[in-house]
């Protein structure tokens, strides 16, 4: 209890609200993210079906996904280069002395990721010209670009956990630097396929949600079920790996990282046949309170034998690991991934069955309405995997190497959490309006389709994608009056 | 060695976010002062229109900066993040609000929805290159060193004041400059002659600067004015007043491409003397490039991947500019994303 006192006195007033700042930014940035990284990929994966099979309504949801696409990958530039800003203007300390360390990554990151905003740009403009052969191939390298950047972001943040690469000289500045150890630490391939698939199983889960609401509202024909099964197919592949998968980072951490293991198992001393916890509080002394304890499962879990020795908390000085209350968030941040992973492992299944057994989609109004949750399900198992990753390194921002106060901005408090109420409200206005946005755009698809079907009518050629490849039609130019709409011309 | 390669890598890209990221902040620019809902109509949908598939490419080449920055020089990165604070923080709120503005502006039916998004993204375009001109002045006038604490007079002095005019005035001047090939692309005549009265009076606003730029620099920053009065800083101050007077000819003349090159070529050049002026220096008369290098290993695998960036990005890119200026980019229309009119669907319940 004293040492966490004096800890905590002794912290820099800035170090709160930068590290708010920071977590609110970033949890932000990371809805986004599964779409940005897997979205593409689903959309292909549709434009091919549509291609292939000549299917019209396969190619009508990958140019609706697309324009999704457009708003949600606009949003993800903009709140990722506040991100990039605040290494800056939050952690210049870990910039300054690190920067040239890890920073190797971040430039694998840049490019991939100024591939990806091209390659992005031509196949959301290009479905009106090119050719749709072109089109298809020039969007091929998205997932690839998108996997780059990922590679770019996992190794800086692996590197932080594990750091390797370098030797510190008499004054503990980093000298020798291997980029190629520092960008391959121990614990980046497994950060690197966990984190992948977490987002390819997010992004499918939450697309298939949209489409499962429409089920659930009686909306099933052709459209709805093809919305729903692409996308939750590619999740339903993606659930078991990710359980394996996983199930291995888990063990990683333990190997490599024990005092983070420690904090998310909230194991207090070194021990064998220790027990595992079902959420429940650590307190400073030590004790458990609250929580289901599962007897020898946690050294079982560790190392398949009840004798296999966890290393606890206490195994390193009181400054040197995570606070209880920090161990204790690490804890319940893992678990309900746990739950959340292996929830949607049993609905993958379910799913699996039916599709392979019946060769139809599960009928149950229940499937639907788990599947509709899977969405946000998984994008909570997101944030929880991160809080995981980054409260139970505390209170190091490069592992035993710099301390996360040491890193901090000495900008004054105030400032910085001014800097957070204006950037909580901007938020809140982005995010928000980003979510009216889509629903517009669903009411209007629905309306148009709601016209479309009784009319029948054959539209004009010069709005079928893919159509001619004359001039622009002159009534394309607004010139109605006020309310006429937005530019970029209407059809009829 | 590696550490001048990478420094000129950073001033390169440093100058490409100019050129880009001015343009577009440009258009915003434009977007700002065309006037109420009715008149400003049809310049604000050529600014969209032309903005709309190459913005995001364009503000990519910051964080490009930024990494560069970080990885190759961290003590510079550190100590203008630190010294830099508020200007630095305005301005990325400022593309945080600019982004959303366009991003959200176009999905946007309502007319006061658009307005609103409207408004934003361009009182945004004009902060944001003011405070990031800001910045760049407080490190020209040797207001930061290794050390220096965040404090307002580090970022509001002359010479950053003025900087910040010539940011604003530099992407008002590329944004106008771009807009007329977008209108003749677009088949606009009327906003050819509209943008082009906009591009030469922002060229003749640059030219006042410029003499005030000199003038301020001289007494607020005599190492960038030693340097950009002699050597390859004079010479690259040559070019950008050649190219100056050029863009002005082929604006009174005929503006085609070649107006947009010797633009680009004005501020390609003004932010390469600037570079050029600071030698040796990254912040002047306190961090040297070799001073401020990070470790040599690094420096070179850094090297590897702008190489690798340059032989996988550039062409990349130069297929986007010119699909784009070929007019092959195209936003997808509304009934592009309705249902073909024979229901392909099986339609076992109607859809809406």
């Amino acid at each position: 209890m004293p040492t966490s006192l004096h800890l905590l006195a002794d912290a820099p007033a800035q170090l709160l609200p930068a590290r708010e700042l920071m977590a609110f930014t970033l949890a932000s940035h990371i809805i986004l993210v599964p779409l940005g990284v897997a979205f593409p990929f689903i959309t292909l994966v549709m434009h091919y079906r549509g291609l292939r099979r000549k299917d019209a309504t396969a190619l009508l949801l990958a140019r609706r996904w697309s324009a999704v696409m457009a708003v949600q990958f606009a949003l993800g530039i903009v709140t990722g280069t506040v991100l990039s800003f605040e290494f800056g203007l939050l952690w210049p300390g870990l910039m300054g002395r690190w920067g040239d360390v890890f920073g190797v990554g971040f430039g694998v990151e840049a490019w991939a990721f100024f591939l990806e905003a091209v390659l992005i740009a031509i196949y959301l403009y290009g479905w009106r010209r090119l050719k749709p052969r072109t089109h298809f191939l020039l969007a091929l390298p998205l997932p690839f670009a998108a996997l780059l950047g990922a590679f770019g972001i996992l190794a800086a943040n692996s590197w932080m956990n594990t750091p390797q690469g370098f030797s510190l000289d008499s004054e503990g500045n980093p000298v020798d630097v291997n980029v190629w150890k520092a960008i391959f630490t121990p614990m980046f391939g497994p950060q690197y396929w966990h984190f992948v698939m977490a987002m390819v199983l997010t992004a499918g889960f939450m697309v298939a949600g949209v489409y499962a609401v429409g089920w659930l509202r009686g909306r099933r024909d052709h459209y709805h079920r093809l919305g729903f099964a692409v996308p939750f197919t590619i999740a339903a592949i993606a659930a078991p790996v990710q359980f394996v998968l996983g199930d291995s980072i888990a063990r990683s951490v333990f190997h490599k990282q024990p005092v983070k293991f420690a904090a998310m198992e909230i194991v207090w001393k070194t021990d064998t046949r220790v027990p595992e916890y079902l959420f429940g509080r650590l307190h400073e002394n030590g004790t458990v309170s609250g929580g289901i304890k599962i007897p020898l499962l946690d050294s079982f879990l560790a190392g398949f034998s009840a004798n296999t020795e966890v290393r606890g908390l206490t195994s390193v000085p009181a400054d040197q690991r995570p606070t209880a209350v920090q161990a204790t968030i690490a804890h319940w941040a893992f678990d309900i991934m746990v739950l959340i992973g292996s929830a949607l492992l049993l609905l993958a299944l379910w799913y699996g069955f039916i599709r392979l057994r019946h060769r139809r989609l599960p009928a149950s109004r229940w499937f639907y309405r788990a599947a509709a949750c899977a969405g946000v399900a998984s994008v909570v198992a997101v944030e929880c995997g991160w809080i995981a990753t980054e409260v139970g390194r505390q209170p190091w921002i490069v592992y035993q190497n710099m301390r996360v106060a040491e890193a901090v901005t000495s900008t004054r408090s105030t400032t910085l959490w001014i800097m957070l109420g204006v950037v909580m409200v901007v938020y809140v206005f982005l995010f928000g309006s980003f979510l009216v946005v889509l629903l517009k755009m669903r009411t209007r698809w629905r309306l148009a389709d709601a016209q479309q079907t009784p009319s029948g009518s054959p539209m004009p050629e010069a709005d079928i994608p893919y159509g001619p490849r004359g001039s622009l039609p002159a009534d394309d130019v607004p010139t109605a009056g006020p309310g006429a709409g937005r530019a970029g011309g209407e059809g009829p | 060695m590696t550490a001048d390669l990478i420094a000129m890598v950073l001033l390169l890209a440093v100058t490409a976010y100019a050129c880009a990221g001015g343009t577009d902040y440009g258009a915003g620019f434009w977007d700002l002062t065309a006037g109420g809902t009715e008149r400003g109509r049809r310049p604000r949908w050529l600014i969209d229109r032309a903005m709309a598939p190459v913005w995001e490419v364009n503000n990519v080449w910051l964080i490009f900066v930024l990494v560069i920055m970080w990885t190759g020089f961290p003590v510079l990165f550190e100590t203008v993040f630190s010294a830099m604070w508020l200007p630095l923080a305005l301005a990325v709120v400022g593309m945080v609000l600019r982004g959303a503005g366009f991003a959200l502006r176009k999905p946007t039916q309502r007319l006061a929805g658009r307005r609103l998004y409207g408004a934003v993204f361009a009182v945004a375009s004009l902060l944001t290159p003011f405070f990031l001109g800001a910045a760049v002045g407080g490190v020209a006038s040797e207001r930061v060193a290794p050390g220096t604490e965040l404090s307002a007079d580090v970022w509001t002095g002359a010479t950053s004041l003025v900087f910040g005019l010539v940011a604003v005035a530099v992407t008002a001047f590329l944004g106008a400059v771009f807009l007329i090939g977008d209108a003749r692309r677009f088949d606009a005549p009327d906003l050819v002659g509209y943008f082009r009265r906009r591009a030469l009076s922002s060229l003749a606003v640059l030219t006042v600067l410029a003499v005030v730029t000199g003038w301020v620099t001289h007494e607020d920053a005599p190492y960038i004015w030693h340097g950009l009065t002699r050597g390859l800083g004079l010479f690259f101050v040559l070019v950008a007043g050649v190219a100056a007077v050029a863009t002005a000819w082929l604006l009174l003349r005929s503006p085609g491409t070649w107006a947009r090159v010797t633009a680009v070529a004005v501020v390609a050049s003004a932010v390469i003397a600037w570079g050029m002026a600071q030698r040796p220096y990254l912040l002047p008369t306190s961090l040297t490039v070799a001073d401020a290098a990070g470790a040599s290993g690094t420096l070179t695998w850094l090297a590897v991947v702008t190489l690798v960036a340059l032989v996988v990005v550039v062409p990349a890119v130069v297929l986007l500019y010119w699909l784009d200026s070929r007019g092959e980019l195209e936003e997808l229309t509304d009934s592009e994303l309705r249902r073909p009119g024979r229901a392909a669907g099986d339609g076992a319940a109607p859809d809406g």
